[in-house]
């Protein structure tokens, strides 16, 4: 048997690793040992259990107000995951609509498409990401609209360039001389013949949004406190990071662990998804 | 030729930029008989095909002095009505097997759907019917075939499909674009068999395009022979083969290497040139700086239609008797 190559294994590890903080943070409220907002002030800045100083029940630790590390950790992932997805869906939806009707269209149709994107493109995304959070006050829903109209430009290039690929092909004139509609043909023909390639860009965004999402909160104009996002939690971190160096390494190596997992699993799917249409 | 299934009158396309690619054509059709567009690359054979089906890319300007299906004019209707039309009445198939077909769903989702479309009922009587077809077009297994995806079938199988398919809502004309030019010779001949086959069978009018005069000689009842977007030359296919008249399609069949008559090392025929651009204003005949017998008369104003025999009509200023008269001037 075949040793599984180095870009499997990696893409394995991936959804793995985008599998279990998933789970996690849909499980969240069963699996946490403590309510992530109850405050112990007794009981602050405890290390970890397994380093000197720390204790059992809390596994991570405890943070600057006396609340369990773990339980933030994974109230957090919940948070990372929902923008992530959200934004996702959101920003997909914008560009994806913009870029198949680009595509297909051609013309003026294309024409407003590619200055729509050349628009989007020359905004400064963390500048007016700041800008917008700023004036409206940070909540959830505020970042994800925010992102999800902020980062749809991949999806539209991505879909246009391969809709126009599609567009030309024999089977989509074979569908017109079947006598399908258009809205057949873009829904039916079109769509799924480009999807593969989107499903590889919607996991880039989703990476590049939570990064986002942890950047505005660090920066204090994200998901607002108590919330625990990861982001926040290295933002209040940072303080106690001499001393305690744990309290921003968790969040810091789970950030990091998490955007890799899903990088790791896009270019899976690249290679899965692109070895499956070379017929 | 009044009871032509297609009856095609006048049809003109042009695009954008100026360029004539159909002027002025007129084509019919009978009801199981196979028509023969013949030309070479370019010459508007496949924007004829997609003319009578309403299937120009945007950009392109169709007009026609008719364009008759059973009778009734389609020139006009909605892109609704011709939706019911197309894949129902008058299917169509490509070039291409290997791409016409979408790699998205199985052989039996889209036989399927063209059915369900047109004719409505449940998805699984439209299976048993893609299925009996599948069987009819000579695929055995067909119920395994109807599972799987395009990209498991080969070149032959594909274009064997893609009839099935053509056939689901019992068309009663078929629109072939170049059908076998993709595939190699043995399967080509397998796919004319049974295209002819299904004719006889079904009654199904064939409007056949190719370059390649040997799948005319074998599949043809009537020859339209194309020429930078004319009609040049029409007739039934003996008549035609046997007397040539047009230079364009005289220059044409001497360019097919026979084996035994062709020496080895004796040049293949050719027609020097290449095909003009045709512009607005263009005027004469398209031909004239090609043909071997122009004369004056080709640079300017209509060509008038001839007959050369019955319903056998070409178009040029020679007289139907010119390459007699050329053989018996090149004795004397």
């Amino acid at each position: 048997m075949r040793l599984p190559s180095v870009r499997l294994l990696a893409a394995g590890l991936g959804t793995a690793i985008v599998a279990i903080v998933l789970v996690a943070g849909l499980l969240a409220p069963w699996i946490t040992p403590y309510d992530p907002f109850i405050t112990n002030l007794d009981a602050r800045m405890i290390p970890p259990s397994f380093m000197e100083g720390g204790r059992p029940e809390n596994f991570l630790g405890t943070d600057q107000l006396g609340r369990d590390y773990f339980s933030r950790l994974i109230y957090g992932a919940r948070i990372s995951m929902l923008i992530g997805i959200a934004t996702v869906i959101t920003s997909g939806l914008i560009g994806i609509t913009l870029g198949v009707l680009g595509g297909f269209f051609g013309g003026r149709v294309d024409d407003a498409v590619m200055f729509a994107i050349t628009c989007r493109l020359s905004i400064p995304l963390i500048l007016v990401a700041l800008a917008v959070v700023g004036l409206v006050g940070s909540s959830l829903n505020v970042v994800v609209l925010t992102l999800g109209l902020l980062l749809w430009d991949r999806f539209a290039v991505v879909a246009r360039s391969t809709t126009m690929q599609v567009r030309n092909l024999d089977y989509v004139a074979a569908a017109w001389a079947a006598g399908c509609s258009q809205a057949h043909i873009l829904l039916r023909e079109v769509l799924p013949n480009i999807i593969h390639h989107l499903v590889i860009v919607a996991t880039l965004e989703m990476a590049l949004a939570i990064l986002l999402e942890a950047a505005l909160s660090f920066l204090g104009l994200g998901v607002p406190p108590p919330l625990p996002s990861w982001g926040l939690m290295i933002a209040e971190a940072k303080e106690y990071m001499f001393f305690s160096p744990w309290v921003i390494m968790v969040p810091g190596i789970s950030l990091f662990v998490l955007v890799l997992g899903i990088n790791f699993m896009g270019d899976g799917l690249r290679d899965m998804l692109g070895a499956q249409r070379d017929v | 030729m009044s009871a032509a299934l297609l009856e095609v009158e006048g049809l003109r396309v042009g695009f954008g930029n100026g360029t004539q690619a159909v002027r002025g054509i007129s084509i019919a059709v009978a009801r199981g008989e196979t028509h023969c567009l013949v030309g070479e690359s370019g010459c508007g054979k496949s924007v004829t095909s997609l003319a009578v089906m309403n299937l120009l890319a945007r950009g392109a300007v169709r007009t026609a002095e008719g364009i008759r299906f059973e009778g009734r004019e389609i020139a006009g209707l909605s892109e609704r009505e011709m939706g019911k039309l197309r894949g129902d009445a008058m299917a169509m198939i490509f070039q291409e097997p290997m791409t016409s077909l979408n790699p998205a769903y199985t052989i039996g989702s889209q036989m399927a759907e063209v059915y369900v479309r047109h004719r409505g009922g449940s998805k699984a009587a439209a299976l048993d019917r893609a299925a009996h077809l599948l069987g009819r077009v000579g695929i055995t297994a067909p119920g395994m075939r109807l599972a799987q995806y395009p990209h498991q079938l080969s070149g032959g199988l594909r274009q064997r499909v893609m009839i099935a398919m053509a056939l689901m809502c019992d068309p009663k004309l078929l629109i072939a674009d170049e059908p076998t030019t993709a595939l190699d010779v043995t399967v080509q001949a397998q796919i004319l068999r049974l295209l002819q086959e299904l004719q006889q069978e079904l009654g199904l009018a064939i409007l056949l395009i190719t370059h390649d005069l040997g799948i005319v000689a074998r599949m043809a009842h009537r020859v339209s022979v194309m020429y930078a977007g004319r009609v040049v030359e029409s007739g039934p296919a003996a008549e035609l083969f046997g007397r040539p008249t047009h230079p364009y399609t005289h220059g044409l069949l001497a360019c097919v290497p026979v084996p035994g008559k062709i020496a080895r090392g004796e040049p293949l025929g050719s027609i020097p040139g290449t095909v003009p651009k045709i512009g607005p204003g263009y005027s004469g005949c398209a031909f004239r700086e090609r043909c071997a017998q122009a004369m004056p008369a080709c640079g300017a104003g209509d060509v008038p239609g001839r007959e050369a025999g019955p319903e056998h009509r070409y178009e040029c200023h020679l007289g139907a008797d010119w390459t007699a008269r050329l053989a018996t001037g090149a004795a004397a």
